[in-house]
């Protein structure tokens, strides 16, 4: 077990460098991409370029630089913006993770209970009436772009519908930390985790339907069924407990590339200054420090995610624990 | 109730299944009763119906393009219809089944004393303790070495004996007056099915229960039925005392059943006989006689005409008169099967 659990993490720090690696080549060594141009500013001179490349170590060999930038990104913590001069890039990401990590915990709630209601009563009424609407409900659901949604939202709460008395109590678009009005803090976010969550709920709803379905064919339900425990008991006893494998694994990644940023649509929409705004904004700019410490955070939550979705397998599925 | 009367009555017991090809027949209108303590022996091949008569019984159909008719009378009360509620109060507790294929029927994710206590907790009420105390007791009762390590124990961990001992284990939890078991061996190597069929066998006189025991192998019929019901193409043939059945079976296919058995003595033969043809397909059962199609004995009237059991005891359905059956099956090769005990 223990070994088990070294070898993962050694598995995890070869996956961040290489990903490191490939993120650093991408902005740093693609041609085009020179980024003492971008740091000079427009029509610098030559004497200026080859000033700007010494002073921020371009014209050291690659593997150096990426040293460097290494060094000054997770040792130093002193990398800063290309574009706006003076923002150190460690401090910003880390002022961004809260926002994210409220959107999208807030969401996950949402989506794993409203996947497990979805799928759960459609699984047991199957090829009823309830069955069919719910999996239409689910498609429509998942067909929605969370950005049309959001965008949808914020027209009715923030000014088609904001006097009426069901929408008056909605803050204008932005982030409030929790920790200094928790209940500002669930009014700003509510709004976006349904935007967030509604897409996951079908999505969820449809696959733990359909592994609740299979696991109800399996041998062992006839088992319980014959023990005389009731059918609400079979159902989530047996059948949901062995489908579950399937909707952990799924939950544990897209977690993972959601908190890692994958959220930036909605925190574009919404406003909330996120990670994946941040990369989004770094993006725009060709911000290159900004974006190789958002990547490599991004690639850090995967990576972790699946850990995670491994460490929580054993405890889930007995039959993952005896094998190594 | 008084206490001689059947433990189990079945009559005119049909399932059918709606199909793309119509209505497939899997069991058409079976008889049957169980006395108390009786241990009966359903021999028939894939398909011939014996496994859903058996679920039929538990009320373990649940496909919504299934047809079940008849009655199952448990104790004098009607399972046909009953509502889900009270048929749990039933299985599991009065009546409980062991399954073929013991590598599927647990939960994989549960421990093994996790789903027994799951089945005692669902008909008594009683302490965690106490119910840890029985899983225990009874595991140790099924033979397994170390029950105190195996409660603990998830499904895959244990060998297929290991699990079909679990699965027995579960099935007694709650002393079942009947226990219907469906091919409880098949998926097992020979020396634990013989283990298991002493077990069973054993299970009467430990906790007094009735026993069908669904099988295609007459070898575990001969060790532990005191009555054997044969089945073909979803209906009794053959119906009697184990050791009259062995002794003098009275239907063509009972002959070509023990015609498959190599004898015990004497010269071995070169080829073992077997029943020509296959099995019919229950969408498309012949008009008269199923066996007809593949039986040596067939004449005009098994085309036509649908034998029904006939005789005291010990019956078969075949329009052969019986004198002449008799007569043939003191001339089939072989001669009188010996039972193996």
């Amino acid at each position: 077990m223990v070994a088990a659990l070294g070898f993962r993490l050694g598995q995890m720090v070869l996956v961040m460098f290489g990903i490191s690696v490939v993120a650093f080549l991408i902005f740093f060594a693609t041609p085009g991409a020179d980024p003492s141009a971008r740091i000079a500013g427009r029509n610098a001179s030559q004497e200026t370029l080859i000033q700007v490349r010494h002073d921020f170590g371009l014209d050291r060999p690659l593997p150096v630089q990426y040293g460097l930038m290494m060094n000054r990104l997770f040792v130093s913590r002193d990398l800063t913006s290309f574009v706006n001069r003076g923002q150190r890039v460690i401090p910003t990401v880390i002022s961004a993770i809260p926002v994210t990590l409220s959107l999208v915990g807030g969401a996950a709630v949402l989506w794993v209970l409203g996947g497990l209601i979805v799928g759960v009563i459609a699984g047991a009424t199957r090829g009823t009436f309830i069955d069919r609407a719910l999996m239409i409900l689910s498609l429509v659901g998942v067909s929605i772009p969370v950005f049309w949604l959001g965008e949808v939202a914020n027209l009715l709460t923030q000014s088609r519908w904001h006097d009426s008395w069901l929408f008056s109590w909605v803050p204008p678009l932005g982030y409030i930390p929790l920790t200094e009005n928790p209940w500002g803090w669930f009014k700003a976010l509510v709004i976006p985790w349904f935007t967030l969550a509604t897409l996951y709920v079908g999505l969820y709803g449809r696959v733990l339907r359909a592994s609740l379905i299979e696991m109800m064919q399996e041998d062992f339900i006839r088992t319980a069924r014959a023990k005389g425990i009731g059918e609400r008991r079979v159902v989530l006893h047996h059948g949901l407990r062995t489908s579950l494998v399937a909707f952990v694994t799924m939950f544990g990644l897209d977690f993972g590339a959601l908190v890692g940023g994958g959220a930036l649509l909605t925190e574009v929409v919404f406003g909330l200054q996120g990670v994946g705004k941040l990369t989004y904004e770094a993006l725009q700019t060709l911000d290159l420090p900004m974006i190789l410490a958002t990547v490599i955070y991004a690639a850090f939550f995967v990576v972790m995610a699946n850990f995670v979705v491994d460490v929580v397998f054993v405890f889930i599925d007995p039959r993952a624990r005896d094998v190594g | 109730m008084s206490a001689d009367a059947p433990l189990l009555v079945v009559k005119d017991l049909a399932v059918s299944f709606r199909s793309d090809e119509g209505l497939v027949r899997a069991v058409g209108g079976v008889s049957f009763s169980v006395e108390q303590r009786e241990i009966v022996g359903v021999v028939g091949e894939s398909g011939s119906g014996k496994s859903q008569t058996l679920l039929a019984i538990m009320g373990l159909i649940d496909s919504p393009n299934a047809i079940v008719s008849g009655s199952i009378r448990f104790m004098g009360q009607e399972l046909i219809g009953l509502k889900r509620r009270a048929l749990d109060a039933i299985r599991g507790r009065q009546i409980a089944m062991i399954f073929q294929d013991p590598m599927s029927a647990l939960t994989p994710v549960h421990t093994i004393g996790n789903q027994i206590g799951e089945q005692v907790r669902a008909h008594e009420k009683v302490s965690a303790k106490a119910v840890r105390a029985r899983a225990v007791q009874l595991l140790d009762a099924v033979g397994i070495a170390n029950p105190d390590r195996v409660i603990d124990s998830y499904p895959h961990q244990l060998s297929g004996g290991m699990r079909q001992r679990a699965v027995i284990a579960m099935a007694l939890s709650c002393n079942p007056a009947l226990l219907v078991a469906d091919e409880p061996t098949t998926a097992l190597d020979v020396t634990v099915q013989a283990q298991i069929l002493e077990l069973i066998g054993r299970l009467r006189d430990q906790f007094g229960s009735a026993v069908i025991l669904v099988t295609h192998d007459l070898g575990v019929v001969a060790e532990v039925a005191d009555r054997v019901l044969v089945m073909y193409g979803g209906r009794f043939v053959e119906e009697g005392g184990k050791s009259s059945v062995f002794r003098a079976p009275l239907h063509p296919y009972t002959w070509g059943l023990f015609g498959s058995i190599p004898p015990m003595e004497g010269p071995r033969p070169a080829r073992l006989a077997a029943i020509p043809g296959i099995p019919p397909s229950l969408s498309n059962l012949p008009k008269g006689c199923a066996f007809s199609p593949r039986c040596a004995f067939r004449h005009d009237a098994c085309l036509v005409q649908l034998p029904i059991m006939q005789g005291e005891s010990h019956r078969a359905a075949c329009l052969l008169p019986e004198p002449t059956r008799r007569q043939f099956a003191a001339q089939r090769p072989g001669g009188v099967v010996e039972m193996q005990r």
